[in-house]
This record gives C-alpha cells, structure tokens and sequence, in this order.
C-alpha cells in the first residue's frame, strides 16, 4: 500500500489514502465512519495502521457519536462519511457545535459533485455555516494530508469539531505526498464536565455564546492562516477559489493572481477585502452552490461568479475557461452517438433473481433503496419505482399504504439491503408494525455492503479487520420487531421466490422476505466451484426469455430471415441469445427461465 | 525529452484499467514528472464505461484532462475508444484493443453494436493502433496480462524508457506474476513501430 516514489519520504497516494495518513501522523486513536463513494478508502487504509482504533458503524450518526465520545475521553478522533451521509449525522454533528472537545474531532464529508456515485450533489459546505463549524478543504492528496494536521490544531485549539470537505477530485486523486512522524498521543481520561457536555437548555445557552466567541475568534485565525493564502499575479482578472477548482484555475489562468482558500468557513473577510481592492476584476470559482460568493457578496465586495460558472455537476480547467473567456477556447470533436453502457447488476448477482420475480409483478409499486440492487431501476429489469435516501423504502412503502389504503393492498413492496436496513431501516419497519401497515418488506441479505467495495456490517459477522464479531440474526430481529411472518427465500431459485412474493404481497399485514445468498464476487464466492453455463444454439427459439433477466453474460444476436433459415432457424426467428462463457458466474437464473433446454450446465474446467 | 502530456485510459469496469493507468503512472514517476491521476469508483465500476485520467508534467495542478488534450488514449473496448471523442485532437494516438463488450441496450437487443466504429476516428485523421491484446497475452499463456500487453504497445509513444517500465513492473507486482508481465511488456512494445512524433511537439 505504502509505496515509495523517489524518496522514502514520499508516496503516490489517492487523497483518501492521504487522509489514513495523515490522520494516523495526527495522533487519531478512535475512528469510526460509514462507507459511502468517495469517502470508503479513508478507514479501509486507516485500519491497516497499527495504535489506532477504526470500526465501520451502523451509520453515520453512530460514527460521530463515536467520535465525539473518544473527543469527550481526550483522544483525538476521526468521523467519516459521504456527504449524505452527513444529513443522518446532523443531529450529533450541531450540537457537538454547543458542546465542543476535549481531545480533537474531524469530522470528514466526502462531496460527490456530478453524481457519479450518489443520488445528488448537495454542498456540504452549507453545514459549515449552518452549524457554527470552521470548515477546512484541500485541493489535492498532499495538501489533504498537511491540512488535517492543522484541522485537528485548530479543532483543540478553538475548542470545536472542524468539518473537512474533500470531494470525488481530491479522494480517488492520486498524487505525491509528502509523509512525516506521528505525534505524540494524548493520554485518555475521563472528566465530567456538565457545563459542557450536558445540552439541557441552561448549560446550552452559555455554550451558545461561547460558539459567537469562538466564531470570532476563528474569523481572526482565517486572517493569518497560512492556508488563505494570496499567490501574486496579474490584477486585471484576479481569482478567489478553494478545494479541487483551485487547480482549474491554474490551469485556466496561470498568471493570475489568486486568493486561495484553505479554510472555507468562517472567512477571511480583511483578507478578502484587500485583495479585492487591489484586483480590477474579481471572479469566485467554486464547484456546485455559490457559497463563497455568496458570503463575499454580503461582507459587501463586488464580485462574479455563478454568473459565469455552472453550478451544476463537476468544473475542470476547460469548463473554468469556457465560462470566462468564450472566445478562446478552441474548437473541439463533437461527440458521436453511441449506445451508453450504465453500470449493471453483475453476472450472477444473487439480487437479479429477485427483482426478476417483481418485474413480471406489474402491478406493484416497488419501492426501493440505495445499493447495487438500485440498478434494478434500469431496463431490461425496470423493476424499482423510488429511490430517495438510505432507508427511505421502507417509510415511503407505509405512506403509499396509508394513502391508498383498500386500492393499495397487495400492490406494495419495500426492497432494501442488508447493511441499508441496519443502517436505517430498521427504524422505518417498526414503523410499519406499529402503525399497522401492509406492505411487504424485502431485505436484500447479500451478506456484505457490496456497494461501496465489500465492507463489513452489523449483519456480516465481522469488523473492519476482517476478524469475527457478533452479527445480527435479521429474522431474529423481525420478529422481535413483531413482525409475524419472516420468510427466507433463495433469490436463484426463481420459481419458489416468485411463488413466495406472490402469496406475501397479498397478505393484509407487514410481512418480511428474506432473499438470501452471497454476493458473487465474495471471494468466498469466487472460489467455490459451480458450474458454467452453456447455450444450445440449435435448441434456442429466440423467445428471449433469459435475455429479460439482463445478465452481462447473456446477449442476443439478431438475424435476418435469410439467416435465420441459414443457421437452420424458421425464418420468422429474429435472432438467438448466447452465453459468454468466461463471464458467467454459474448462478443458474437464466437456466431455470429457458423452456427449450437451451441453456445447459457444465463441469467448470478452470 | 517532452514536459507534459495527458494519457486517458478508458473501456469497461472489470477490464483491469486500473492496474494498466498505475504502472503508467508509475513509470512517470520514476523518470522525474510530478503525475495525477483521477478514477471513479462506485456504482460507475458496476461494468460501466470507465475512464481514468492521467496527467503528467513539472507540476501537475487539475487531475482531469482538459477536452481537447488527451495525447494519448489507451482504450480497452471498441465503442469506448469513440466515446470519449471530445478529449481527443488531431495529433492525438489512440491504443485500441480491438475487443466489443456489448453495452446492455445491444446485448437485449435494443440497439445494435456499430460496424467499423474505429472509422469514426480515423476519419479524423487521428492515429488508431489497433491491439488485439487477448491474442498477444493468450500466446504468451496468460490471459490476463492484456492490460500490460496495452500499456507496452501505448509506451512507444512516450519518452519514457521501456527499462523504467519493467522496472515498474518488478517493483509493483507480485513476484510470480512478473516475469510474464514483463513478457506481456515487451510483446506489446514490439506491436506497435510508432514515429515518436508526440514526443518531438510541444
């Protein structure tokens, strides 16, 4: 993992990378978090590192909690999430703002502008500000590395959890970092400190005033931190930046002069001023929401900004250029038209079966939830009709429930993943039992977070480490729940799934199906022996059953009526499927569709 | 000896892109560039098109190829060679495996998989080095070196000496798989008699 360039003391690192570093040179002892794209890597490389303690969480709130607890110990400590994962960990996350630390808290939020992994693009720097926070934000792995020592500084120093926003460009960016020693590590202790730790309303209203303090204070420290810093060039058109746009500015305008911010929030506002006064033209290049300009804008400095830049999906140099001089970008290909290729469930991805059985169930409304299964949404399958956050399907199934009473009945289904439904599902099927509903509930037990790149859970039967830990009986937990009917079905086996969803779905009461069996690319999985799949061309009548299922190692090959008749087909065929072999994971869905016999098994030779 | 240059690596998740852009990456790090790479990962990996960024020069700020500037383009699949169009200019290489993964809507039989997409660009006049990488690696007698295979056959278009390649390839793998990795190298290499000509502008 730690692989030397040129210098024993410096790496090639992602930014997530950087950030286990630097945060095991900080002196982190306890680090708790939840996966989600791009935030995983940070604790998946962190655990690796000895005299520090990393745990995957049930979510995020949990993970700050964690953290903040380790704080209240004197340890420094670490929370980690996307930034969705920050609205579940909002609760703790503003008044810790009341409380502040004693050992330093970082809380990290992994942005995803452009959405490549995430059901939006909220900015996460809008907590910084609505919660009372400093706010760090580094533009590349190394400076993420260098500038979470001085989050954690400033975190001890300001008495404050400080948040970090790094964004898909700094976390799965690899680059040269620099590396240094750890520092010496805090002594835990415990002290009762009520003033400080107790949020009743009395205690809370002196902490409110200290955050007004502190606020100033930090304001003061954005002035001289050399993080702000003020890189001379030409005044004619002079730019403020942050994060990952930083860079497509200096690439866009090389000359120009630059005040680059390193912390985000509170802002510099003297800082800001002067250097404003002494540029003709001032432009705020930020990604997504217009924040900094925002704040520019009131502290009353003229300036452009989401005039000009998108605010919308990702920048780059090109976009960053285009925006503000049109006429000098050079003319470019235009793309050409091209079937797309979105991402899709795996061959023999065990959730394949299951949303199969719900897409010849017309009828009913899918609700779903976030993971791999999420691409069921996509044809052929087209078998989830929502999606919205992680552990939404369950809540939202009960409220159409409720809305279509009588007319709903039998016609509602949750769908949601194991880690999902630890995460915060559970909650929304209490609900359900509670408020007497009748939807039906089907947790996608794969026994891993697959998502995100396999990490473990609650449910997996082991931690971080990979060592064994205590995992949660589902069915166990359904029932105590109150749940009367727990059914655990095998999604390969389509026919007994869809014979069992049938008869659940039309049961007037909350019921739970549990479509049970591994992720395919467990590398328990990848191991077992199973047999490959084969098609029997001649026997193939083209009727496309196994087509439907949408498996990428089954694809069909259209034919003329001529060739049709030449390959021994009626001439009516239009065309026949076919089995990659080398991609097929021998799960047997799409033998079990074919009435023909044209799709057989056989030995696996490899 | 050239001060910059951007490489984009493109094809299908699974493909071992991943392995072929960080040798690369590697490479110009032990010849002195400052190198940034950049790589989705995620639900984008889930056999989606996938693309990797890689630029590299005295110092590197932006880790995304600007449209319009990609010298190079190490591409693992046919249609995904083309897809990624806007990054290209006209002086630009294209290292193409001349491998069709057929994206869903095909493989349902929703749309067709087009005929002699690598027209596309050489009707641009940009320079297309068809591979086929799985012939070069099953000769070898590893499948699974087709990814070394394309960076052999894309390195001849870099100032960068083979030696500091196979130097990479020692360092970085396995010591079992290095042999044939530095087989798979060299066969790649010897694929493709490129004019340098990338290397002499700018």
């Amino acid at each position: 993992m730690k692989v030397s360039v040129t210098k024993t003391d410096r790496l090639w690192l992602s930014g997530n990378e950087a950030i286990a570093l630097g945060a095991w040179e900080a002196g982190v002892q306890v680090a708790s978090g939840y996966p989600g794209t791009p935030s995983t890597e940070i604790l998946e490389n962190l655990c690796s590192y000895e005299g520090v303690y990393t745990e995957w969480a049930p979510n995020e709130k949990v993970a700050l909690e964690v953290a903040l607890g380790a704080s209240f110990a004197g340890v420094r400590a670490l929370a980690t999430m996307k930034h969705v994962g920050l609205n579940v960990a909002s609760d703790p996350l503003f008044t810790a703002s009341y409380t502040g630390v004693r050992g330093g808290l970082v809380v990290i939020t992994a942005d995803d502008p452009e959405m490549h992994s995430s059901q939006n693009e909220q900015d996460n720097r809008n907590y910084a500000f609505a919660a009372k926070l400093p706010m760090f934000e580094p533009s590349d792995p190394a400076e993420a590395r260098e500038m979470l020592a001085r989050a954690f500084e400033v975190s001890e120093r300001y008495d404050t959890p400080v948040l970090f926003r790094i964004t898909t460009r700094i976390a799965h960016v690899k680059g040269v970092v620099a590396t240094g020693k750890r520092i010496g590590l805090a002594e835990a202790s415990m002290e009762k400190v009520p003033g400080k730790f107790v949020m009743l309303p009395g205690p809370a209203r002196t902490r409110r005033a200290a955050i007004e303090q502190r606020m100033t204070d930090l304001r003061e420290l954005a002035e001289t931190l050399g993080e702000n810093r003020i890189e001379p060039g030409a005044t004619a058109r002079a730019f403020i930046t942050a994060g990952t746009s930083y860079n497509y500015v200096k690439e866009a305008f090389p000359e120009a002069a630059v005040l680059k911010l390193g912390m985000v929030w509170p802002l510099p506002g003297e800082k800001i001023r002067d250097f404003a006064a002494g540029v003709d033209e001032l432009i705020v290049v930020e990604e997504l929401d217009p924040f900094l300009e925002t704040h520019i804008k009131a502290m009353g400095v003229p300036c452009r900004g989401k005039d000009l830049i998108p605010s919308r999906g990702e920048l780059n140099s090109f976009i960053v250029r285009q925006a503000i001089e049109p006429d000098k970008v050079g003319e470019l290909f235009d793309p050409i038209e091209l079937p797309m290729r979105p991402p899709n469930m795996c061959a023999g991805c065990p959730h394949r079966g299951l949303f199969y059985c719900l897409s010849r169930m017309k009828d009913v409304f899918v609700s779903g939830d976030i993971g791999c299964y999420t691409l069921a949404a996509l044809p052929p399958l087209s078998a989830m009709d929502a999606c919205v956050c992680m552990g939404a399907s369950i809540g939202m199934a009960h409220g159409m429930a409720k809305a279509l009473g009588e007319k709903g009945k039998g016609r509602i289904v949750a769908v949601i993943g194991d880690s999902t439904f630890i995460h915060s599902g559970i909650t929304g099927l209490i609900n359900s039992v509670y408020n007497d509903s009748y939807s039906l509930v089907i947790i996608l037990d794969n026994r891993i977070t697959a998502m995100t790149g396999h990490q473990h859970n609650p449910a997996s039967g082991a931690n971080i480490k990979g060592e064994p830990a205590q995992a949660v009986n589902l069915e166990k937990l359904c029932r105590a729940i109150g749940v009367k009917r727990v059914t655990v079905v095998n999604p390969h086996d389509i026919e007994a799934t869809g014979k069992v969803l049938k008869k659940e779905i039309a049961r007037g009461k909350t019921s739970v199906v549990i479509s049970r069996a591994p992720c395919v690319l467990l590398p328990s999985e990848v191991k077992r022996k199973k047999p490959v799949y084969r098609t029997v061309t001649e026997n193939c009548t083209g009727c496309m059953a196994c087509i439907r299922i949408g498996c990428p190692a089954i694809s069909w090959h259209p034919l003329t009526p001529e060739e049709a008749v030449e390959r021994g087909y009626r001439s009516k065929q239009k065309g026949f499927s076919m089995i990659t072999e080398v991609l097929c994971n021998g799960c047997g869905q799409c033998a079990a569709l074919c009435k023909f016999d044209a799709i057989t098994a056989v030995e696996d030779e490899g | 000896m050239k001060q910059s240059g951007n490489i984009l690596f493109t094809g299908v998740g699974g493909q071992g892109i991943l392995l072929a852009s960080e040798l690369t990456a590697y490479a110009q790090l032990a010849a002195g560039y400052d190198v940034k790479k950049s790589e989705v990962h995620g639900m984008a990996q889930r056999g989606g098109s996938v693309v990797a960024h890689l630029k590299y020069g005295e110092r590197v700020y932006s880790p995304l190829i600007e449209p319009g500037t990609a010298d190079i383009q190490v591409a693992f699949e046919e249609l995904e060679a083309v897809r990624y169009l806007p990054y290209l200019h006209r002086d630009s290489a294209v290292v193409v495996n001349t491998q069709r993964i057929l994206p869903p809507a095909v493989a349902t039989g929703r749309a067709s998989y087009p005929d002699n997409i690598l027209e596309e660009l050489r009707a641009r006049h940009i320079h297309v080095v068809a591979v086929d990488a799985f012939a070069v690696a099953r000769e070898i007698g590893e499948i699974r070196t087709a990814n070394v295979v394309m960076v052999g056959a894309m390195s001849n278009f870099l100032a960068v000496s083979p030696g500091i390649f196979l130097d990479v390839i020692d360092q970085r793998m396995k010591k079992g798989f290095r042999k044939v990795n530095r087989k798979a190298f060299a066969a790649g290499r010897d694929l493709v008699y490129a004019s340098r000509r990338h290397d002499k502008k700018r």
